[in-house]
This record gives structure tokens, sequence and C-alpha cells, in this order.
């Protein structure tokens, strides 16, 4: 059945080196045959066994008051209070997404998805963190075109709302667009389900789509670079069929209303070998699996090609004895196929049958958790000098800069993105995208998650510890601007090789930073991924560890948005503003080329100042808040003003200490911009809690005046914002 | 009142319109699923938005063969109020129920954001607590939108008075540059000929609460409340 013969050359194609199949002999005593071979490839490729970064995941802070369950499962469990958790995770399908844009970034929708439900939560929202090559680069329209489509038919047809996320664009991306894709669910906290399945005897059985000869290999080929002859390996790249998805949810969820589940797991990357796999792991047990009894799209599939399709909307469960009837019935309710292919054995081992025939066995525990795991080297990234800003020129007009950055391709609105999905379904929405935060109502409750994905990677190449930290930092004050209490974050780690000292350096830096925010911050990380090999030609992608948080708001009447709400308001900058422009959009639109440090992150600071910021908006004193990053405080100003339709007037400080233009576009972090129309209290209330606040102007009219600049019409502000993105994918506005 | 909500496989807004339902008739609606072929007596069937059997033929059609349809055709030809919104809209055109067809978006893409929407006529058990000509903020969130007739059916439509809502502009006007999707006339919802059965694209339950942002969907359910109770 397995024509082809064990060759060195064989071994090669299955990405496993010399080291890897020695262990490989030791483990099974024998040579493996084809089958137990590509089992080994998939199990042990960087995509599935982590044997990169395991070692400096580890590292990072997992546990907290509200932790319920951290890494290691499908995904995170916090608790929302109200017996109820959140389960939540953000997953990569960067490398499909690149070959094939609509399927990859469909599927990756559809995958994480099912980590979410598979584990009892009925998903609420989904977010989606996006990066492009640069403009210019002829693949980068067919791209995101393609990548938005994708999410918006899957998500849509689901009906689960696409929420927020980012857009951002980089010549670093041109080889590897990064799509990743986050779920957040919402679940009865002690109806949780997780994947160790034990018993002996009980049956494992197979639910929902067919397997058909799609994906095979993709997770090997996740765990590569490209070349110039990626396009070759679109067959790796799987089919999404959301409607499908959407009954799977239904049927698992009503499933899972009743007592019958030992174990669940969704079939994702290397497909039934890693759901089997790691259910009869984590349960201690064996599992023997009859292939013939596999539901199959076409005939004359090999045991090898079942085993490693990557065909979507597949889940795997183990269930109590007896109860195949039951969950039979509710699957056939949904048309969805249903068979018992195997049951659960005390023997370690995983036999595969196939027409009664064994054609594998293999042990377990050493193949999914004796893995191999890599201290691979590093080096440190150089450290980059501070800029002064009195070293950066001040511009003629600051009021044409803040338009210029307003219509940059990081900064323009992405309206023309979130139009296209469906952010409304499930009738929870309660902040849109494109403020800081989403904020999605618990149903049923008067509770809310704020949820957010950030990364500002040019920070993280610059000097990887501060981007990490920053990273976090920004996530918990996007959480934090819109009222909510930051709980915990998913990670999703997207680098290049990381066999290369340098990019492990990143690697390293980057979860340094993040280790030191999270721990500061009591922000762990609950859930992750990690996808690596992001160059083509030797050209790695921007370190970009992206960060999905979420918060909680208790009271769904205390939250704010960006949004101006009334004129003549005075306008508090909270926070210190130093003028830092190193690494700035300021300095990139300027086109100055330099090397520079990216700012500086105050953990303690952040924290202080947050909490006083949260403060203000659970006791209902502030009527719009917006957190200061990319573009710094003229940038805030403007995206306040235009969420509001509101204009503003302000001036700088008396003895302004950084430049103005420094003050104006610096992008010092731990700082907020509020609005409300009494500022005495709160800047005494500031002072006491030794929070820097200082009243910068008052909103009203419809002109943005900053100080240094001719006033801006907030009409000729939004076009500038509104028009760059459909004027560049060729939409008449 | 009593309402059944019919529940295809890949209905996605059944969930909310139950919700909204539930607010303005205080009580719990019917779910339905669809291979049923008969259901207890209801003053109100709905038909909910989504993807019916995934949308992979012509939006609604697939729906429109189902088990239940058969009987939703029986009782809205009885006289039974029928609505359906946005996938419900597409079905009831396949089924039958309504004039024109609705195709996919002038622009190809889905759509998703709130709409000003004219109120044709006050007078309708759908649009009774809302005064003829006002305008309403509802969302739309659709891949098919673009609604289609004949000029001579849509003279005799407009002749009866099936128009129910068009999409328009802050004044009032039924501009080009109000049309979301293409659809003739900027005709977002259209009546039967006796104004018994209503289908429109947009969804009224997205905005039924003020805690989503706005409240102008919630007047359909009352109306229909008020005048089947």
């Amino acid at each position: 059945m397995n024509e082809r013969a064990v060759s060195p050359q064989v071994v090669r194609e299955h990405g496993l080196d010399e080291r890897e199949y020695d262990l490989i002999l030791d483990i099974m005593g024998r040579r493996p045959n084809l089958l137990e071979l590509g089992i080994f490839s998939v199990m042990w490729s960087e995509h599935c066994s982590y044997k990169s970064s395991k070692k400096w995941l580890k590292t990072l802070p997992t546990s907290g008051p509200h932790v319920i369950r951290g890494p290691g499962e499908n995904a995170g469990v916090i608790d929302i209070g109200e017996g109820l958790a959140a389960i939540f995770k953000m997953e990569s399908h960067n490398h499909p997404s690149f070959i094939e844009p609509y399927q990859g970034a469909a599927t990756g929708v559809g995958g994480i998805l099912r980590d979410v439900f598979t584990m009892g939560a009925r998903p609420i929202a989904n977010l989606n963190a996006l990066r492009f090559g640069e403009p210019d680069n002829p693949k980068t329209r067919h791209l995101l075109s393609g990548v938005v489509a994708g999410i918006g038919g899957y998500g849509n047809c689901v009906g689960v709302p696409t929420v927020g996320g980012e857009v951002n664009f980089d010549a670093s991306y041109n080889g590897n667009i990064l799509v990743n894709a986050m779920t957040v669910g919402v679940a009865s906290a002690d109806r949780i389900f997780y994947s160790a399945a034990a018993g002996a005897g009980n049956p494992v059985v197979y639910a929902g789509s067919k397997t058909g000869r799609d994906g095979i290999h993709g997770a090997t080929m996740a765990s590569a670079e490209f070349d110039d002859n990626s396009a070759e390996k679109r067959p790796t790249v799987q089919v999404g069929d959301p409607f499908t998805e959407k009954l799977l949810i239904e049927a698992c969820l009503e499933l899972m209303a009743t007592d019958a589940i030992v174990g669940i797991q969704d079939m994702g990357a290397a497909g039934l070998t890693s759901s089997s796999f790691e259910m009869a792991s984590k349960g201690g047990s064996g599992v023997e699996l009859e292939l013939d009894k596999v539901p199959c799209r076409e005939d004359g599939m090999t045991p090898y090609e079942m085993m490693l399709s990557e065909s979507q909307e597949r889940m795997l469960m183990v269930l109590k004895p007896g109860k195949e009837d039951q969950a039979r019935a509710i699957f056939e309710k949904w048309d969805l196929d249903f068979a018992v292919v195997g049951h659960l054995t005390d023997s370690g081992r995983m036999v595969l049958k196939m027409n009664g025939e064994v054609v594998g066995d293999l042990p377990i525990d050493p193949l999914a958790e004796a893995s191999p795991e890599y201290d691979r080297p590093w080096t440190q990234s150089p450290a980059l000098p501070e800029l002064p800003a009195s070293a950066v020129e001040a511009p003629p007009d600051t009021g044409a800069v803040l338009i210029k950055l307003m219509a940059s391709p990081d900064l323009c609105s992405k309206r023309w993105v979130w139009e296209q999905y469906d952010h409304m379904v499930m009738a929870d929405t309660l902040v849109r995208p494109g403020g800081d935060a989403a904020v999605v109502r618990v149903h049923g409750t008067n509770r809310a998650l704020a949820m957010s994905s950030d990364c500002t990677p040019r920070y993280c190449k610059a000097d990887p510890r501060r981007g990490g930290t920053q990273a976090v930092a920004e996530s918990w004050r996007n959480l934090t601007a819109s009222g909510a209490k930051p709980l915990a974050i998913t990670d999703n780690m997207n680098f290049g090789n990381p066999e290369r000292p340098e990019i492990m350096g990143q690697f390293v830096g980057c979860i340094e930073g993040m280790r030191e925010a999270c721990t500061l911050l009591d922000y762990p990380v609950v859930s992750g991924n990690v996808s690596l090999y992001n160059e083509t030609n030797g050209q790695a992608i921007l370190p970009t560890p992206v960060i999905g948080g979420v918060g909680l708001i208790e009271n769904l009447k205390m939250t704010a948005t960006p949004a101006f709400k009334n004129a003549d308001e005075e306008i508090l900058l909270i926070g210190e503003t130093l003028g830092h422009l190193g690494v700035s959009l300021y300095l990139r639109e300027a086109g100055w080329s330099g090397e520079a440090a990216p700012p500086p992150v105050d953990l303690r600071a952040e924290r202080r100042n947050g909490d006083f910021v949260r403060g203000l908006i659970q006791e209902g004193l502030v009527s719009a808040c917006h957190d200061v990053s990319d573009g710094g405080l003229a940038v805030a100003l403007a995206e306040m003003a235009l969420a509001g339709d509101i204009g503003c007037r302000i001036e700088a400080p008396d003895r302004l200490n950084p430049p103005l233009h420094a003050w104006l576009f610096g992008e010092d972090q731990a700082r907020y911009v509020v609005s409300l129309a009494n500022a005495g209290s709160v800047v005494a209330a500031a002072a006491a809690a030794g929070v820097p606040a200082c009243r910068i102007g008052k909103t009203g009219g419809d002109l943005l005046t900053l100080p240094g600049g001719e006033p801006i019409s907030l009409c000729e502000l939004r076009q500038a914002h509104e028009n760059w993105l459909p004027n560049y994918m060729g939409v008449a506005s | 009142m009593k309402a059944a909500v019919i529940v295809f496989p890949g209905s996605n807004c059944d969930r909310d319109v139950q919700v909204a339902l539930r607010q303005s008739m205080e009580r719990e609606p019917l779910m339905v699923w669809h291979k049923e072929s008969s259901f207890e007596e209801v003053d109100l069937i709905v038909l909910p938005g989504g993807f019916s059997y995934g949308d992979y033929l012509r939006c609604g059609a697939m729906a429109a063969k189902s088990p239940v349809m058969k009987e939703v055709v029986r009782r809205a030809e009885n006289g039974v109020p029928v609505l359906g919104i946005c996938n419900g809209f597409q079905i009831l055109t396949e089924a039958g129920l309504l004039p024109g067809v609705v195709m996919r978006n002038a622009n190809l893409k889905f759509v998703c954001k709130d709409v000003l929407l004219r109120v044709e006529t006050g007078q309708s058990l759908f649009t009774s607590k809302y005064e003829s000509g006002t305008t309403i903020r509802i969302p739309i969130a659709h891949h098919d939108g673009n609604y289609f007739a004949d000029s001579a059916t849509l003279r005799a439509m407009d002749d009866r008075g099936q128009i129910a809502f068009r999409y328009c502009d802050s004044d009032g006007q039924a501009s080009n540059a109000a049309n979301p999707n293409g659809s003739i006339g900027n005709i977002a919802g259209v009546y039967n000929e006796t104004k018994t059965v209503l289908g429109l694209m947009p969804h009224p339950e997205r905005l039924s609460d003020p805690a989503l942002g706005g409240n102008d969907g919630r007047a359909i359910f009352d109306s229909l409340v008020e005048a089947l109770s």
C-alpha cells in the first residue's frame, strides 16, 4: 500500500533532518514505513511541535486569578464572572494566505473558530491582524483583496461578527504576508471541554466534513521558507466550507449540552494525526483507528493521505460508551457525517488498520511529547542610539503633516476592509470597528468583553525587547481606554527563520519584553501560536509578535469610545510627553532613514496612568477616551474629532519642554486623551495620584486647530483619511 | 401575538430576531426547524437572515424548496403575515411570495453598515408605528441585496403601494449616493399585493436596542404586536 520506500531522499522531502531521523529509528526500534514517517514529519514540524520556540515560550507568565486554563489546550480560558468563561486564541495562516489568499484566510478563520468551540464556547467575535507588503508591490492589491474577501466570506456565513483588528503595510512583508485570526467565545465556566481522552474501549468518533486529498503536508509547508517556486505549493492549501462550519458549531454545542463527551478535539494542522495523538497522549491512552471507516470525499485514498489530510470542518471525539446513537442523531439532524472510527486502548500505542490489516503502529508518548526541542543559537540585536527630538527639524506647518499622516497607508481609515465584514451579527456589538478596542456584550448579561489586537513591528525590529514590551502595553492601554479591565492575552509570534541567530535573537528579545510587561501589568498569556520561517529568498519579515487582548467591562453602561461627544468640553492629555520621535511615523513620513531606538515603556507609569483613566471611565467622568499610539498626540486628536464629527482647538502648554513637533507627533507611551465637561476635579485627582495630566484645549466647531499650523477642516481631513484605501483598491469614492 | 421563526441550516440571525420579537411580544417566539412540514398556528412567520444552505446556489433558492416553505407559502396565501429579513427576503422572492429578484451587489462586495431608509408608508401591519415618509437608520449586511423588477412590475407595485422602504440620504432623498447595492429605485423592501408579506434587506433586529447604538428597528416589531395581538 505504501509504495515508496523510505530513502534518505524521502526523509528529506518530509522536512526531517538526519538527527531527527535517528531519533525516529530509536523510538520505533525499526525503520518506519512511509505512513509512519509522514506522521512523524507533521508531528515534529515546527508548526505542530514548537521545537524552536518552546524553550522561550515557557518563560512567559501564564497564571493569574482569572486564568482557568493557560496554554496547552486548543485555546486559553479565563473567568469573566457570573459563572461564565471567555475562551480565546489567535492563530496564523500566513503561508497559505500568500499562496492562495481567499482560501488561506478563510480557512484561517475556520480553524481558529474550531479551536474555540471545541472547548464548549459559542464564538462571539472574530478579529484579524493583517500585514501586507508595501502598497507599490504588484501583489499587494491582489493579496489584500483576496484575504479580506476570504475572511468576510467565511466569518459572515458562519455568523460570528468580525469586530476588530489591524491592517498594516511594510516592504518586509512583500513575500510573506501575515494573516493572524483571533476568535473569542463564551462558555459556562463549569462546562468546558478538554482534549484529554481516557478509558479503554471508549469509542472514537469522527464528525463533520468528509476527508479529501487537500492540505496534505500543510503543516510542513508552513514550517519552511518560501522561494521563487512557492506558487507550486498551492495544492497544500485547504478549501473552506463555512456553511458546514456553522452546522458543526451548532451540532457540537448541542452535543456538549448532554453528558456524552469524554474528550473532543478539532482536526486542524496535521488533521487526523495530531488530533488523535493529542487526545490519546493527554489522556495517557492508546488508540486504534480503522481507517476504512473514515468518511472520504473520494475513492481510493491511502492511509497516508487520510492521516495527513487537512480537510476542514472536521472534529474528533471520544464518547462515553453507549452514547454513540444519541450523538449520531444530533449530527444527522444537522446533515453532517458521523462515524465511529476506532476506540481507545490501554496500549500507549497508535495502531492504524485498513480493512483489518495493520498499516501503522507507533508509540504515542515518545512521539507526541518527546518531540525535539532546540536551544537555537541567538544574537542580541544591537542597541540603537536614542534620537534627541532637537535633532529632528520642525515642519513648516504641523497641520499639513497631520493630513499626510492621516492619509498614510498605516493610519488611514480601514473602513473599506471592515465594511466587508459582518460586524453586527449576533446583535451584541456595542462598539464597532475603527476605535481602540471592539466591545461585545456577553449575551443576556450586563457585562461586555473588550478586545483588540496590537503590535508595532518597526519598534520590534529596532529593539525587540522594547517592541515586545510595547506591544503588550499598547494592548493593555487599548482595552483600558474602553473602560475594560484587561484580563489576559493570546500571542501570535510571527518571525523569520529561527535557524539564523539574529532572527532567533529577535524572538528572544520580544519574549523578554513581553514577559516583563505581562508580569508588571498582571496580564498573563493564556494561549498562542508561533509562525516561523516567514522569509522569502532569505529576506525576513519584521519581527511581529501580535498581542490579542481581552478585557472585562462589568457594567456595559460605563464604557468610553474615542469620539468627541459634545462641543465646549475640555481636553486633557494624560501621561508624560517627552517627545520621543525615534522610529515614529512622523519620521517615516518625513523620509528620515537613520536608525534610532523606539520609545521606552515605563511599565509602572503605564499601570498608574491606565488605572487612573479606567477609574475615570468607570465613574462616568469622561465623555471620550483614546489611547495615544502611532502618530502621537496629533493623530489621536484627529481620530477623536473625526469619530465624533466635532472639531477642537489645541494649545501647547506654557514652558513646553520638547519642541512643538515632538510634542505633537512623538510616540511616548502610557498616554491617553480624554474629554470632559469640567476638568478641574480630574486634574486635581490626577495630581494626587501622581499621574501627569494637562489641559490642552477644547472641543467644538468643525475645524481642528493645532499649534504651529493652519486650521484644518474636518471635511478635508476626513476625505484624506477615508479616501486612501478605496482609491488604492481602485474604487471610486 | 404568537410568532414563529423558521430556522434553516445556515440561518444566523435567528437568535437576533428571536431576541427582538421577545422584547416586543413579551413572550417567546416558536423556533421552527426547516425539516418540519407543519407547525402550530401562529399570527406571524419570520424568515431570518443568514446563509441558508450556504447560499451555494442562488441566495434563498434552496431554502425556498425546503419542506417547511410549502407550509409557509400555504399560510401566507391564507393571509398569515410573513416577514423576511435579508436572506429571508431572498427566500420570499425565490418562493414567489414577493415580486422581483435580489441580485449580487453592484460593486460585487459584501457590505455591512448603517443605512438610512425612507418609510414609504406607515399604512401597513409592519410600519404603523412609523410616520409615512420618515427616515430611519438600520444596518445592512449582505452580498446580494441588489433588488430588481421589470418596469411594468415596478409601476404596478408603485401604484399599489408595494414599495416598503427606499435607501435615502439624510434629506430623505432616494439619491444614487445613498444606494448601497445598486437596487433599482433604491428599493430596500417590498410588500406583496395585500401587504401581508414584507421582505427587506436591512436588519431591523440589529438596531432595536439603544445599547447597540439605535432603536429605529424596534417599531417594526412593535407595529406587528399592536396589529396582531
